[in-house]
C-alpha cells in the first residue's frame, strides 16, 4: 500500500462517522428550520417575533454579563497569582480550575445548594437578620451559575497571558514615575487585551448556549437554550426549534471563530 | 506596607473566588452523607442516602461508563489514525476536514442533539439504543482526541522519524503501529483523559437523545434534582464527583508535566 492511500485510509473513517453524524445531521436542521408555515421567514421569527426576540435580548444581556464579570473577577485572581509565589498557591489555582469538566446540571445543583430555599447564603442572611435571601431560580441564580462556569475556563487563559508579559516593560513604567494604578492601566491590561478578547468570547458563546444549568434554574426564566428545548419537546414545533438551534449554533461559533482567530486555541463551549 | 495590604487584598478576593467554586461542592459532599440537610450534619452522618441512589440509578452509572469506554474506543480507533493522516498529508483539505470536526465545540449541544433527533429520530432500533447516545458523544468528543493527538506531532518531527522508518522499508502499517503510535502517546493520554470525562459528564446532548431505557448518570442527576429531596441529590451528586474528580486530578497532573499543551 503505498503512502498515499494509506494516509485515506486512515482519514476515511473520521470523514464518514463526521458526515453521517455531524454533516448530514447539520444540514437537514437547517433544511427543518426552513420547513416551519412561515418556510425560509421563519428564520427571521426570532428576531421579528416579540417573545422570541425578547428571549434573545434576554440572553444575549445575561451573557454579556457573564463575560464582562467573569473577565473582572479572573483578571485579578490571574494577575495576583501569576505575579506571587505563597505557600499553597497550587492547591489555590488547582481549587480554581478543577470545575472545569463540571456539567452544567450539576453546576445549577450547586448553585441551589447556595442559593436556594435551603441555600447557605439565605442561612446566612437569616442569622444575620435580614431575611432569608433565595436566588437561586432567578436570573441571578442563572448569572451565578454562569459564572462558576466560566471562571475556571477564562482565569486559565489569562494566566497563561499574565505568564507571557514582560516585566521589564513594568519596570520602566514605573521607573518613569507612573503610578501602580497608571502601570495597571496603560501597560498590563492593553497587553492583555487579546486574551481578554478571546476567553470573552468563550464564556460568551458559554454562556449562550448552556443548556444544562438553565435546564435546572431556569424554570421561570426565558432564554435561548430553554425556549428551543420547550419548542420543541413540549410545543413539538420542530420548525421553529431547529430554526432557533440554527441561530444560536451561528452566534456561538462566530464568536468562538473570533476567539481562535485571536489566541489560536480552543475551548469547549457546552453547558 | 502599602503592598502588603494590596497583597492582602488581592489573597483575600482570590480566596473568596476559589471559596465560590469549592464551597458548593463541599456543601453538596456533606448534603450527601448527612442524615437530615434541613437540621444540618448534627442530625448526624449516614451513607443510606448513597445506598438508595445505588439502588435507584446503578444502572445508569454503568450505562455511562459503558458510553465513555465505548467513545474513547472509537475516537481511539478513528482519531488517531486520522490525526496522523491530517498531519503528514496537510494541504487545504485536511484543514477543511479539521475544521468540520472540530466545528461540534463551538456549537451548543443542544443544537446537535436535534440535529441528530430530526435526521435518525426515524430509525427505532438505532434511535432506542444507546448507540445513539454514542454517536451524539463520538461527535462531541473527536475534536479533543484528534487536536491532542495533532498537538504531539507539531513539536516532535514526526515526519521524518516516519520517513526514516520508511527508508528502511518498513510499511505503512508498520511504521503507524511501532513509530507513530509510541510518539504520539502523551497526546493519547490527554486525549483519552479528557473524551472519558466529557462524555461522563455530558448533558446537553445526552439529556434530549435518551431514552426511558436508556439513561446515563447525568441525565439521572437531573432527574433526582427534579424530583428527589436535597440529600438524595446530594448523594449522587457524590457518586459523580468520586468518578470524576480522580479523572480530573489526572489531567491536571498531565498539564503540569507538559505546560505547553
Amino acid at each position: 500500500m503505498s503512502q498515499r492511500s494509506f494516509a485515506l485510509a486512515c482519514l476515511a473513517p473520521l470523514v464518514v462517522l463526521t458526515v453521517a453524524f455531524f454533516v448530514l445531521p447539520m444540514a437537514r436542521l437547517v433544511v427543518v428550520g426552513a420547513e416551519g408555515p412561515q418556510g425560509v421567514a421563519g428564520y427571521l421569527a426570532i428576531v421579528l417575533e416579540p417573545r422570541y426576540r425578547a428571549t434573545l435580548i434576554n440572553t444575549v444581556v445575561l451573557a454579556s454579563a457573564t463575560t464582562v464579570a467573569t473577565l473582572v473577577i479572573a483578571t485579578i485572581a490571574a494577575i495576583f497569582l501569576q505575579r506571587h509565589r505563597f505557600p499553597g498557591r497550587a492547591v489555590l489555582v488547582a481549587m480554581l480550575t478543577f470545575p472545569l469538566a463540571f456539567p452544567g446540571v450539576v453546576i445549577g445543583f450547586l448553585i441551589i445548594l447556595l442559593a436556594g430555599r435551603q441555600g447557605l447564603i439565605g442561612d446566612v442572611t437569616r442569622l444575620l437578620g435580614g431575611g432569608k435571601v433565595v436566588f437561586a431560580y432567578s436570573i441571578w441564580g442563572l448569572f451565578l451559575g454562569y459564572l462558576y462556569f466560566s471562571i475556571p475556563r477564562v482565569i486559565l487563559t489569562i494566566m497563561a497571558a499574565v505568564q507571557k508579559l514582560d516585566p521589564g516593560l513594568e519596570e520602566a513604567a514605573r521607573s518613569l514615575g507612573a503610578s501602580p494604578w497608571a502601570v495597571q492601566r496603560d501597560v498590563v491590561l492593553p497587553a492583555l487585551g487579546p486574551a481578554f478578547v478571546a476567553s470573552g468570547a468563550i464564556a460568551f458563546a458559554t454562556a449562550m448556549g448552556a443548556f444544562g444549568t438553565a435546564f435546572t434554574l431556569a424554570t421561570n426564566i426565558d432564554v435561548l437554550p430553554m425556549l428551543i428545548y420547550t419548542e420543541f419537546t413540549l410545543a413539538a414545533n420542530f420548525a421553529t426549534a431547529a430554526s432557533l438551534s440554527v441561530g444560536l449554533g451561528l452566534i456561538s461559533w462566530a464568536m468562538l471563530a473570533l476567539a481562535r482567530s485571536l489566541s489560536g486555541g480552543t475551548v469547549a463551549a457546552t453547558g | 506596607m502599602r503592598d502588603r495590604l494590596i497583597f492582602t487584598g488581592q489573597l483575600l478576593f482570590t480566596l473568596l473566588v476559589a471559596a465560590f467554586l469549592v464551597v458548593p461542592a463541599l456543601l453538596s459532599i456533606t448534603a450527601g452523607v448527612t442524615v437530615n440537610y434541613f437540621r444540618g450534619i448534627s442530625s448526624g452522618v449516614t451513607l443510606q442516602w448513597v445506598v438508595q441512589v445505588w439502588e435507584l440509578y446503578a444502572d445508569t452509572i454503568l450505562l455511562s461508563f459503558v458510553i465513555a469506554f465505548a467513545t474513547l474506543a472509537v475516537t481511539l480507533l478513528v482519531g488517531v489514525p486520522a490525526a496522523y493522516a491530517l498531519h503528514v498529508r496537510g494541504g487545504r483539505l485536511s484543514r477543511l476536514i479539521e475544521e468540520i470536526i472540530t466545528l461540534p465545540l463551538a456549537i451548543p449541544g443542544l443544537a446537535i442533539a436535534l440535529a441528530l433527533l430530526l435526521t435518525y429520530g426515524g430509525f427505532g432500533t438505532f434511535r432506542r439504543s444507546w448507540l445513539f447516545i454514542l454517536a451524539g458523544h463520538v461527535v462531541f468528543t473527536m475534536p479533543f482526541m484528534v487536536r491532542s493527538v495533532m498537538a504531539v506531532f507539531a513539536t516532535i518531527d514526526i515526519r521524518t522519524l516516519d520517513e526514516g522508518a520508511a527508508s528502511l522499508g518498513a510499511s505503512p502499517w508498520r511504521r503507524f503501529v511501532d513509530v507513530i503510535v509510541p510518539n504520539a502517546r502523551p497526546g493519547i493520554l490527554a486525549g483519552s483523559l479528557m473524551v472519558v470525562t466529557l462524555s461522563l459528564g455530558e448533558f446537553n446532548l445526552t439529556w434530549m437523545l435518551h431514552t426511558p431505557l436508556t439513561k446515563t448518570l447525568p441525565v439521572g442527576l437531573a432527574d433526582a434534582y427534579a424530583s428527589m429531596r436535597l440529600e438524595v441529590a446530594s448523594a449522587y451528586t457524590l457518586i459523580f464527583f468520586i468518578m470524576i474528580v480522580p479523572l480530573l486530578v489526572a489531567m491536571q497532573l498531565l498539564a503540569e508535566r507538559e505546560p505547553k499543551s
